[in-house]
């Protein structure tokens, strides 16, 4: 009888208890990101698919088409193509279309690198509805990006930003995720 | 000028008149409480667990009511092969009408009663007891082993928590001498002190009675930790597993009608109805207050604890509520004679 009735006290104390952590809870801020409103920044070493690297100098990409990503590639997703331009002494990279369709993330292109000119991009929202979508023309985003960079500031653009170049971002896509993440920065809502 | 029309229709025709006004007033009310009951559960649910809940549908998903019950209404009415046509429509109308009809006799403010029956608490109940065949009916009707698994946990968990609900009624009848719940509420006028839940001088276990009440009724309403009828995580979705459409959407508001007069008789019989705690504002507000939450704390208990077993619901009733509210009634029966005689 009285290890009955202690029972009883003691369970009827634990579902107060219960009660009132929920009530805490419930006038707490809300933790949860609006995913199509606001998405989260992803960490600097988020690997999502790659991207082509500027040089800070001359806002040229690093790549001389040396195809070493291309061959490491296991799934053969990646096509590079090079020419020698005029009074250049190396090749420069003209066409790097990434098939995204095949791509697995591995990320051995990016270890064969040698000049460090791909790297993860930190871009992830990457649903669509359409293939072609996925046959990204990672050169054309470079070029498109310098073009506008240069139109946008002449000044500030090529030596701007030396550490942080800019992250490729095709236009459609929300304003919050692609930009790149500085070190050391938190999502927005990170639940404790 | 409108208000001498209004006088002409009202003497020309008094009592139809007043019928078809309570008709419509109680179905609008139900309609839309068990519409947007569902938005405070969906948005009291996201708040206990830190999300924003609808968002999308109008200004804090005030629409997402009426886009759920569209929804509801373009699915088709699907009645499975081999199935008694008849009893499945028929349960979700069972499930509904109770509630309907048991409203009718809710006061809800001094003179915003549909009838005043002296029956009144006879009437709830009996009408309360049809619910538990409207779940069989659903769940039997159905030829799904999850559905006929629901409606056996349905008939032994309502059988087993309509006897605490009852005895404690019945210790309430005692304590304020009538079924009638106007006259119920009248006896309660005058502060919160004067309420039955603090009637301690007749009653001294009258808190824990209120207690065994509301938690009788959450396990009548098939309500989280007592959702035996649906648990969905076991029974896909119980008794109503068939259902499609409105059909379902019937069982669904019929389940917040349920809570909605459960709370307002648990407002009645305990916290003075329309009584004014403290002597301000008109009644029916005050009723609205501790209706609503009562309500709130339905959604409260449901995102608080999980769901028990059915051996510890059973053992709930018959070990602990059923000899608690005995003892009650015991208590208060021998308090009256006694000492009030």
């Amino acid at each position: 009888m009285k290890k009955s009735l202690k029972e009883f006290a003691t369970g009827f104390n634990s579902l107060v208890t219960g009660m009132r952590i929920t009530l805490g809870q419930f006038f707490k801020p809300t933790v949860t990101v609006h995913y199509p409103h606001e998405s989260l920044k992803m960490p600097e070493r988020f690997r999502g698919h790659i991207e082509l690297v500027r040089d800070p100098e001359t806002g040229k990409a690093v790549c001389f088409a040396c195809k070493l990503c291309e061959r490491a590639c296991p799934s053969d997703c990646i096509t590079v193509e090079g020419a020698k331009l005029d009074g250049a002494k190396k090749k420069s990279v003209t066409h790097y279309v990434l098939d995204f369709t095949k791509c697995s993330l591995c990320g051995s292109c990016v270890e064969a690198c040698r000049d460090g000119a791909i790297r993860y991009s930190h871009e992830y929202n990457l649903a669509s509805t359409n293939k072609e979508d996925y046959i990204m023309d990672l050169f054309k985003r470079l070029e498109s990006e310098r073009l506008q960079d240069e139109s946008v500031g002449q000044a500030s653009a090529p030596a701007g930003l030396p550490g942080v170049p800019p992250g490729v971002s095709p236009p459609a896509d929300p304003p919050k995720a692609n930009q790149p993440a500085t070190p050391g920065a938190q999502p927005p809502a990170a639940p404790k | 000028m409108i208000q001498s029309i209004w006088h002409f229709i009202l003497s020309l025709w008094p009592e139809p008149l007043r019928l078809v006004l309570f008709v419509v007033g109680i179905m609008s009310f139900v309609g839309l409480n068990a519409a947007y009951l569902v938005w405070v559960e969906r948005k009291g649910a996201a708040r206990f667990q830190r999300r924003p809940g609808p968002t999308e549908v109008g200004w804090a998903g005030l629409l997402q009511p009426i886009a759920d019950a569209a929804k509801l209404m373009s699915k088709q009415l699907i009645v499975p092969a081999g199935v008694d046509r008849t009893l499945f429509r028929i349960a979700p109308l069972l499930m509904m009408s109770p509630a309907l009809m048991s409203l009718a006799i809710i006061p809800f403010g001094e003179h915003l009663a549909a009838r005043s029956i002296n029956v009144g608490l006879l009437m709830i109940f009996a009408f309360g007891s049809i619910n538990v065949m409207a779940i069989m009916l659903g769940g039997w009707s159905s030829r799904n082993k999850y559905a006929i698994i629901s409606a056996a946990r349905v008939v032994s968990q309502n059988v087993a928590y309509e006897i605490p609900m009852l005895l404690v009624v019945i210790t309430m009848i005692m304590v304020t001498g009538t079924m009638n719940l106007s006259e119920i509420v009248l006896q309660q006028a005058g502060g919160f002190w004067h309420w039955n839940i603090f009637r301690v001088w007749v009653n001294p276990l009258a808190p824990v009675t209120f207690l065994i009440f509301y938690t009788c009724m959450l396990a009548e309403t098939n309500r989280a930790p007592f959702d035996m009828a649906e648990a969905e995580s076991e029974l896909v979705a119980g008794a109503y597993t068939e259902y499609s459409g409105m059909g379902f959407g019937v069982f669904f508001m019929a389940e917040y009608a349920n809570i909605l007069l459960g709370c307002a008789l648990a407002t009645v019989l305990f916290l003075g109805g329309w009584q004014s705690p403290i002597g301000i504002l008109p009644g029916v507000f005050w009723f609205l207050v501790k209706m609503y939450f009562l309500i709130f704390s339905v959604v409260w208990i449901r995102w608080t604890f999980p769901r028990t077993q059915f051996y510890g619901l059973l053992n709930l009733s018959w070990k602990i509520l059923i000899p608690v509210s005995l003892f009650t009634l015991i208590l208060s029966s021998a308090m009256m004679k006694l000492i009030h005689a």
